[in-house]
């Protein structure tokens, strides 16, 4: 059993929390030790949100080291810069091509970086850039871009298919489910 | 069955299970969910409090009726509650009673970073700390039983990245516990100097057997590694010792009040070099020091913000017990553009930017106070001054009007609803009884929104979602004696500009409410401001209000359809009328 060590990173009201729900359960059912780690409080008011999942044998530490996480999944592009530095030497990035300004850039009092997708692609060799919030709203709700990209992050994970369905029907409302399916399998199918 | 828990979750669980049935508390990040989850139990009874003191109150009288009793709040809660706290170490327990202080190493989301294993000392209470949810649970159990077969109440101390991370906990039955007897005994409860002095004695022979428990307590264990390296470590402390120095030997504590000195003396006589990992304060270094032990510590390992295996691989390395090429390789990534910081901000449509942006127009020096509300101090709408505790705005303002002449009638006091129930009252008592001049403006968005939207007591509904008579803040005041109270809408500028203008400048205390809910809690259906382009030209005065759903690119507003909630603010301090609410000007 290998360990896992996964970063999901945002902005608060992005839905880390379901995408991070689900990333758990499947863990759980294939008996990992897990542990989550995220931060409540002024981050809800449209801060930096980072969800830490670790999966192993035995895990202690809920943090991921810097420069060891297998994956960052990022819902938005500044976020996977931000973070960057927590990725592993051949890593995974898996990038939503959506640009939330944070006030001081609205503010004009700082940039917001120009091409960053370029430049995660130019160092990282696994990054892969998606719309995740266009493919949702093809598959029928813009809100389930959370789960698009947990498809696109499936993919590079140790546990199959089926064991994702059933996660799915277990953390998602009920009434939500189809668009969610159909916004896993977009995520799935991208690679 | 097991089920992945955060530590609160697993609190609440705990209590469930070891028969609580009285819980109390104040909110308070990372303390908050222990109550919201613990009440949604069967059997049992919880409440928020209007602040710590009285939520330990209501637990101490809970306890003395035979209960099981779990209180909880945050570290600087404890300050609140820390009067009955340290009588309460006199009196004791019937039922036993447990308290959850919530520590936040590091301040995510806390003004300062004390360590409450400091109020166990001081009020000679025992503490446990857990290391992950599991023993979260476990011990709020244990911190019972100790409660009672002691007669002292017991801290619970958690951490940030305790309270905060989910970790597998095996779900058990609930235990039913019925009330033990209550006989009037006032050696033990009614405090008085020559019953307190009996008490004092008591409770210095309560611990001379707590000490004798905690060498025994199965909380305090050694996992047997190399001799050569021996870490003592407590709660979340341990999982990085663990994850950093897999061979060592550990002594774990979960009981770091009283400390067991033979227990660690037996520790260290087995291994050649001694080191203690804890967050925050020395507090079982010192320990182990005054015993005599060659010990190190702080010098390799900080005494403020969190710790983190990286950390202790630093401190590990420069005490020469990790090699140094067993560095993680970490990537430089040098030429990264410059990553703007992306720091917390008032919602789209919340009813305190208006108030902010007029204080700071209107140049008046602002005591603040804690709350969402508290983020109206930062640039660019910059309208406060100070914050320095709950309540303290009041208090702070009085005493600038009676210290300043230059200040007097430019101060204005600003404090959230929830908070000013909790500890403002006073204060404005205070300014009242000595014929004070300051201002207060009670911002009541109608919920305690900063820890997440928990009703106080003028919000009409309790914890366990009963509907509960409202504190009417406007009778409040007047009853309290000031003749000048206003009510008005945060969202209507000149309205509030000319309510808080009339109130500095006239003599005499006064409060104005600013009354509007919280933007996350009644969303008004309105449709979002649109932009004129011929009309704006792109003059930048509509991002002096901080508005996320705000930008001007390329000399051009444009306001976010998604995020906006059309609460025309903008539209208000737009001067060229650019910007446009659909559903009518909001306030006027
Ligand atoms: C003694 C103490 N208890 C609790 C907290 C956590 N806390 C900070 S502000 C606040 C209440 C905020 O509510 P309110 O005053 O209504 O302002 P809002 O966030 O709704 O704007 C709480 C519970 C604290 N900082 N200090």
């Amino acid at each position: 059993m290998r360990e896992i060590d996964i970063l999901l990173v945002g902005v608060g009201g992005q839905g880390t929390i379901l995408a991070s729900r689900i990333l758990a359960h499947v863990g759980q059912a294939a008996g990992y030790d897990i542990k989550v780690s995220e931060i409540h409080g002024m981050a809800q008011r449209g801060g930096s949100v980072v969800t830490q999942v670790r999966m192993g044998e035995k895990v202690y530490s809920p943090l991921i080291e810097e420069g060891r996480a297998d994956v960052i999944l990022a819902f938005e592009k500044l976020e996977a810069l931000r973070w960057l530095s927590y990725l592993k030497p051949g890593g995974s990035l898996l990038v939503n091509d959506q640009a939330i300004y944070p006030v001081p850039v609205l503010a004009g009092l700082a940039q917001y970086p120009q091409d960053i997708t370029g430049y995660l692609k130019a160092k990282v060799k696994d990054t892969v850039v998606l719309d995740a919030l266009g493919t949702a709203r093809e598959c029928g709700n813009a809100r389930a871009a959370n789960v698009v990209l947990v498809g696109l992050l499936a993919r590079r994970l140790p546990f199959a298919e089926d064991n994702w369905q059933e996660a799915l029907a277990a953390r998602v409302p009920a009434r939500f489910l189809d668009v969610n399916r159909k916004a896993f399998a977009a995520g799935y199918g991208i690679g | 069955m097991k089920e992945l828990m955060t530590g609160n979750v697993a609190i609440a669980r705990g209590a469930f299970e070891s028969g609580v049935t009285v819980g109390a508390g104040y909110p308070g990040t990372p303390s908050t969910e222990i109550l919201e989850n613990f009440c949604r139990y069967q059997g049992i009874y919880a409440e928020w409090a209007p602040n710590e003191k009285v939520a330990l109150e209501v637990g101490i009288g809970a306890a003395m009726a035979g209960a099981r009793v779990l209180v909880t709040m945050k570290h600087v809660g404890v300050n609140v509650a820390a009067d009955p706290l340290l009588t309460a170490a006199y009196t004791g327990v019937n039922g036993g009673l447990v308290l959850v202080s919530a520590d936040d190493p590091g301040m995510h989301s806390s003004q300062n970073e004390q360590d409450n294993r400091n109020y166990a000392r001081f009020a000679r209470i025992p503490v446990l700390e857990p290391a992950d949810s599991a023993e979260a649970r476990d011990m709020v159990g244990l911190a019972l039983d100790i409660s009672e077969e002691f007669d002292i109440p017991v801290i619970l101390r958690t951490t940030t990245r305790v309270a905060h991370s989910q970790g597998f906990v095996e779900i058990k039955e609930r235990v039913e516990r019925s009330l033990k007897d209550y006989q009037k005994d006032t050696r033990k409860w009614l405090m008085v100097p020559a019953f307190g002095r009996m008490r004092r004695q008591s409770l210095g022979e309560r611990l001379t057997r707590l000490l004798d428990y905690s060498e025994k307590t199965p909380v305090n264990f050694v996992l047997e590694g190399s001799p050569e390296v021996g870490v003592i470590t407590s709660g979340i402390s341990f999982q990085y010792v663990r994850e950093t120095l897999p061979g060592a030997s550990v002594l774990k504590l979960g009981m770091t009040y009283p400390l067991p000195a033979e227990l660690i003396k037996r520790f260290a006589a087995g291994v050649k070099r001694l080191f203690v990992v804890e967050e925050l304060e020395p507090h079982i270094e010192e320990f182990v020091r005054l015993l005599g032990l060659p010990v190190a510590g702080r010098e390799f390992f900080p005494e403020t913000g969190e710790l983190s295996v990286a950390v202790l691989k630093r401190g590990f390395m420069a005490a020469g017990i990790i090699p140094e090429e067993k560095a993680v390789p970490v990537q430089s990534f040098d030429d990264m553009p410059a990553v703007p910081v992306r720091p917390p901000v008032l919602c789209a449509g919340c009813p305190h930017r208006g108030v902010f942006y007029t204080l700071h127009k209107l140049k008046l020096v602002v005591t603040g106070d804690i709350g969402c509300y508290t983020l109206g101090g930062l640039a660019p709408l910059e309208g406060m001054d100070s914050c320095v505790c709950m309540g303290a705005s009041i208090g702070m303002s009085h005493g600038i009007d009676k210290a300043s002449p230059e200040l007097r009638g430019r101060t204005v006091a600003v404090i959230g609803d929830s908070t000013f129930l909790h500890s403002g009252i006073t204060g404005l008592i205070d300014v009242i009884y000595n014929n004070g001049n300051t201002t207060v403006m009670i911002l009541d968005n109608s919920t305690t929104a900063m820890t997440g939207h928990q009703e106080h007591p003028s919000t009409g509904k309790t914890l366990m979602g009963a509907a509960a008579p409202r504190v009417d803040l406007e009778g409040l005041v007047r009853a309290l004696g000031v003749t000048r109270v206003s009510t008005v809408d945060p969202l209507d500028l000149s309205q509030l500009t000319e309510a808080i203008k009339a109130e500095v400048a006239a003599s005499g205390p006064s409060v104005i409410i600013a009354r509007k809910p919280c933007a996350l809690l009644k969303r008004e259906a309105k449709p979002p401001v649109t932009v004129d382009r011929e009309a704006c030209t792109g003059c930048k005065t509509c991002l002096k209000l901080s508005c996320p759903a705000i930008s001007v690119n390329e000399k051009l507003c444009s306001v976010d359809p998604v995020s906006c909630i059309g609460c025309g603010l903008c539209t208000q301090v737009c001067k060229f009328g650019a910007l446009v609410a659909e559903g009518g000007e909001a306030g006027a």
